[in-house]
């Protein structure tokens, strides 16, 4: 296992996109880690600096209420992370199951299962979690369930298809031969073979989910109880004229995360798809992504 | 779709009636005869039932704010949106297979180099933080576009200098919208040339002996643009939503300045309009893109 790892840092270093987003995760992951020891302060809390341009005080100034911005973005981004892997890790289990079951059965029930993915895959995704959110009341828990449950559909594609190329090779027919189990069949030996355009998945619905979750936020639906990024810049929205800062650090904060995922799932696709080498964004991704 | 909106609506917490009403410590009484009048207090079924005639009758009910049709409230915004999504769409759309092609031409080139960059951040870039930097600089800091609406409330132009007008208010919004989509055709557009170049019969112009420029322009570029074609369906639902947030940046008066309103304002009716409307729109636009894309390749078959 340790051999494979290295393996694969090797080939995966090769790609400067993946290493530059690989960096700027890392450095993401330890700001959401250790937001309690970078802020400078508590981000709800008021003062009387209202408005207050970027300076030693305020590194990156404050808004209507007072609060430090910095703190703000700081604590913004474990809202990020959360719902973004939350939600790419849900919506790939989900995937997995459903692109699985049909991919192996075939037949009635794949037809059924890949209809239902296609309903799921021509729904406005961005305007139906919108009403639902908007219906059901925000949380940071319902906004990741209702991402997720409209997420997964790309993923179901991805691993029907690459089930359906492995279920006729012949490890799998051995294995059937030996006896094996269908779900053992499946989980055992396709899946770990099947792991590759999954894993690169992953990375672009982690981009996508944080910028759902901006756009959902900076639309007065966010979860009120947290300071996420996409709040933040909708409270800017009226302080444009007067405060340029109070809507370019989260913005910025939003724009490299998701860069760092998208370069990342450049990266991987390099390394783990070396002969569909597309640099910079893959292609049978892209073609299929929805809102 | 209609299934969905409906069991949406009865599964959501509170109560229709209530909701109407508002928390006016109504009599009980007078909450019953509201359910009656609303037709609460038939069975689920018969209540699907009544709503889909409702809808096929182009009954969408009326807004809790304004106490309007809201299927005219929307129709009053679809020019705007429209306007809106389809300049974004067909420029970027335009610009976008250029940018891809000239990359497909030299992969690997500067020229190439500089798009895929240009992809990388148009394909980051939230939307709405593109408009409101947009916005701070361009219109607020240098004074180059209007900051706000659709036409100058103040000046209220009239032939020419009205398109004039809406022209210049539409520059930085279709700007902050576009920017994804072109990233997103040019990079498909290069993708599928380089695709179609690598194949047979590309080969054989080229031994033919037909010139470069004939072999790339002529053979490969009618193939490479039929996949082109398929995003425009596909890509209606991400640029509807997209509208949304731009239009809430600029106040856009279209549907997503509609939606924002509705959803401030939990305008129950009109949110559940608009979702219904958006959604035909878009799976129409997927059905006829896929018909087009049956008719213009003669190698899918239904």
């Amino acid at each position: 296992m340790q051999h494979r790892l290295r393996e694969f840092w090797k080939s995966y270093r090769r790609s400067i996109a993946g290493v530059v987003g690989f960096a700027i995760i890392l450095a993401l992951a330890l700001v959401a880690a250790c937001a309690d020891l970078i802020a400078p302060a508590n981000p709800f809390s008021l003062s009387r600096d209202s408005l207050r341009p970027p300076g030693a005080q305020h590194l990156m100034g404050t808004d209507d209420l007072g609060r430090d911005i910095f703190s703000g973005v700081v604590y913004g981004s474990r809202v990020s992370l959360l719902v973004g892997f939350l939600t790419a890790g849900a919506s790939t289990l989900v995937g997995i199951l459903i692109g699985g079951i049909a991919g192996y059965y075939g037949g009635k029930l794949d037809d059924l299962l890949m209809r239902l993915t296609e309903f799921f895959m021509v729904i406005p995704r961005f305007f139906l979690a919108l009403v639902i959110i908007a219906l059901f009341g925000s949380s940071i828990w319902g906004i990741i369930l209702v991402l997720a449950i409209l997420s997964w559909p790309m993923t179901a594609r991805l691993f029907r298809a690459e089930v359906l190329r492995l279920k006729s090779q012949e490890f799998v027919i051995a294995a059937r031969a030996m006896g094996c189990g269908d779900l053992r069949i499946l989980f055992e030996q396709i899946l770990p073979n099947a792991l590759s355009p999954v894993i690169v998945n992953i990375s672009v619905q982690v981009a996508y989910a944080i910028i759902l979750e901006a756009g959902l936020s900076f639309l007065g639906l966010g979860d009120p109880a947290s300071m996420s990024w996409g709040v933040m810049l909708a409270n800017a929205q009226q302080f444009l004229r007067q405060a340029w800062w109070t809507a370019t650090f989260p913005g910025l904060a939003i724009f490299l995360a998701v860069l760092g995922f998208n370069l990342v799932g450049d990266g991987l696709n390099d390394a783990l798809n070396p002969r569909l080498k597309s640099r910079v964004i893959r292609i049978d991704s892209l073609k299929l992504e929805q809102a | 779709m209609i299934i969905v909106n409906f069991l949406l609506i009865h599964l959501a917490p509170g109560d229709p009636a209530t909701i109407f009403l508002g928390n006016l410590g109504t009599s009980q009484e007078y909450v019953q005869a509201v359910r009656e009048r609303l037709g609460l207090d038939q069975p689920i079924s018969v209540q699907l039932f009544i709503y889909m005639g409702n809808i096929l009758r182009g009954d969408l009910g009326f807004s809790y704010v304004s106490q309007e049709r809201v299927l005219k409230l929307i129709l009053e915004r679809v020019p705007a949106t429209l306007l809106l999504v389809g300049t974004a769409l067909v420029l970027s759309s335009v610009f976008g297979v250029i940018l891809g092609v000239i990359s497909a031409r030299r992969p690997y080139s500067l020229a190439d180099n500089l798009n895929s960059f240009l992809a990388l951040i148009g394909y980051s870039i939230p939307v709405f933080w593109l408009g409101q930097l947009l916005l701070m600089f361009l219109s607020l800091k240098l004074g180059l576009f209007p900051a706000q609406g659709m036409v100058s409330l103040r000046r209220m132009p009239t032939g020419l200098s009205y398109y004039l007008d809406v022209g210049h208010h539409l520059i930085l919004p279709v700007l902050a919208l576009g920017l994804r989509y072109l990233a997103v055709n040019s990079r498909y557009a290069r993708a599928s040339m380089l695709e179609v170049l690598s194949l047979d019969y590309v080969t054989t112009a080229r031994a033919k002996g037909l010139p470069e420029r004939r072999v790339f322009y002529r053979h490969a570029l009618r193939n490479a643009l039929l996949p082109v074609t398929t995003l425009f369906g596909i890509n209606l639902g991400v640029i509807f939503a997209g509208a949304v947030l731009t239009e809430a940046v600029f106040a856009w008066p279209g549907l997503g300045m509609l939606m924002l309103n509705a959803v401030y304002a939990r305008d129950y009716p009109v949110l559940m309009g608009l979702l219904l409307v958006i959604s035909t729109m878009v799976i129409l636009a997927n059905l006829v893109t896929d018909i087009l894309y049956a008719f213009l390749d003669p190698r899918i078959q239904f």
